[in-house]
């Protein structure tokens, strides 16, 4: 298959970019987004020139780094996918594929498409975890947790903290992303001793960050490669409206994991 | 209550705007409820009318104040999530494919900016009568009513405001009780029964009243 990139290309944080042309003759249908990737990056070292920087690591959808912006769409046109595991096959022969960094104020551009997605891991930093006494690991199944809770639970915590939620958001909002991680631990026992304060702390971190607000376009959780449902941030409005305007304190005994 | 907490966060000024978006969306239908009387007759209408501006003139008041301490939070905090919105995003995408947004959602800013000029205008035409179309009469609002319609931009003014309203209640409604913490468990973004019913409802009780005068079905 043959298709034409236009891409990103940008030299380093806060020098100007432009979307350069770039051909990719012979790619496999089989070929992930990320092999095309490679494959043009090696004839651009054959041919002197520098290759297109992106980020990417375990490249089977769980580790969150391949983050762009293809045709428009964060990871492309398909749904549940990272860019990782998009594949070649999902574009017509011939086609003029666009390839964007995210775009959020608080990813700035550190090369090319790679983004600066620290912002994330200070949201996590400002609440986003448990606090557990150390010692000797527990059985698996020692603290009780519901059923239902517990799926709550685990759909949110799928996050892979890729950023597409903000990059994909019309009003640049991570709220997808901190919804999941709060929903993730205020459902769970170990999550209750924290959960309040947690909230507090990471909504207003991330608004510190820059991200916007959420408006419940929906853009998120079909950009999403987890799928992780926009009922995660009616869950983390329902905590912040009962931390802050309730003024509710922790009170439910909370298991130590 | 951490109200500075509260009112500082992106969170906090949606719940605000939930919050004073449904009551506005209360007296909307209570509004329509009161225009559709205007097919029942003159009497009927002018007597509701007399109603609320004699006995029920204080709790009239006591709704107007509510009204617009609603509308001013609604607005304020629109304007303010607005800029922080603008400001996430400096630098646009050179091509962008929305795959979940509706045109409700994509026009809640302008349409609101619509609605806002639609409630000033209608405001000074017929409770104060500053703007009059056609000669107004107080305490006539059956005569006030069919005179305005009668003139064919005044109709078609009044219609694209109510659609505007439409689109920004389907949006609004729908996304105010998420914004308030209810959970659907709705993938589909059209989705929406209640939202679309009750935004229908809405659209249909308001643009009859105009549409129906202009064609001389009231009279």
């Amino acid at each position: 298959m043959n298709f034409t990139l236009r891409v990103w290309r940008q030299a380093g944080p806060g020098t100007p970019g432009k979307m350069v042309e770039y051909k990719a003759t012979g790619i496999s249908p089989e070929a992930s987004f990320l092999e095309m990737m490679d494959v043009v990056n090696e004839q651009l070292t054959l041919k002197g020139e520098e290759p297109i920087a992106f980020d990417h690591d375990c490249r089977e959808g769980i580790c969150g780094s391949c983050a762009m912006m293809i045709d428009g769409m964060a990871h492309g046109p398909n749904k549940g996918t990272a860019t990782c595991q998009l594949h070649m096959r999902s574009f017509a022969d011939g086609a003029t594929i666009l390839v964007e960094p995210w775009r959020v104020r608080a990813f700035p551009v550190v090369k090319d498409l790679c983004v600066d997605r620290s912002a994330l891991d200070r949201i996590i930093a400002a609440g986003g975890f448990i606090t557990a006494a150390t010692g000797g690991a527990r059985d698996a199944n020692d603290i009780l947790v519901p059923k239902v809770a517990a799926d709550l639970a685990m759909d949110a915590a799928a996050c892979i903290g890729c950023g597409a939620c903000a990059a994909a958001c019309p009003n640049g909002s991570a709220s997808l992303f901190t919804a999941a991680k709060i929903t993730h631990l205020a459902e769970l026992p170990q999550g209750q001793p924290e959960r309040f304060r947690r909230v507090i702390a990471m909504v207003a971190h991330h608004d510190a960050e820059g991200f916007g607000g959420c408006t419940f376009h929906g853009e998120c959780q079909i950009a999403c490669p987890k799928e992780i449902s926009i009922d995660t941030i009616a869950h983390m409005n329902r905590d912040y409206m009962s931390a802050t305007a309730a003024s509710r304190e922790e009170k439910a005994a909370g298991g130590t994991g | 209550m951490r109200a500075p907490t509260f009112f500082a966060s992106t969170v906090g000024k949606k719940i605000v705007m939930a919050v004073s978006g449904l009551i506005m969306v209360g007296f909307v239908i209570l509004h329509m409820a009161g225009n559709l009387q205007v097919f029942e007759g003159a009497a009927r209408l002018n007597t509701y009318s007399a109603f609320l501006h004699g006995p029920a003139g204080e709790a009239l008041w006591l709704l107007r104040a509510i009204l617009i301490i609603a509308l001013i939070a609604h607005v304020v905090s629109a304007y303010q999530l607005t800029v922080i919105d603008r400001a996430a995003r400096p630098v646009p995408y050179v091509k962008r494919e929305l795959q979940a947004a509706t045109v409700a959602s994509r026009t809640m800013r302008i349409g609101g900016v619509v609605l806002l000029i639609f409630i000033v205008l209608h405001i000074l035409h017929f409770t104060t009568r500053t703007l009059q179309p056609a000669p107004l009469a107080e305490g006539d609002v059956y005569d006030n009513v069919i005179a305005s319609f009668r003139i064919w931009w005044v109709t078609l003014l009044y219609v694209i405001a109510m659609i505007a309203l439409a689109y920004h209640l389907y949006h609004g409604l729908w996304s105010s009780v998420r914004s308030l913490g209810v959970e659907r468990g709705r993938l589909n973004p059209f989705r929406r029964p209640v939202a679309i019913t009750l935004a229908f409802i809405i659209w249909a009780g308001f643009t009859i009243v105009p549409v129906a005068v202009y064609f001389h079905l009231v009279s």
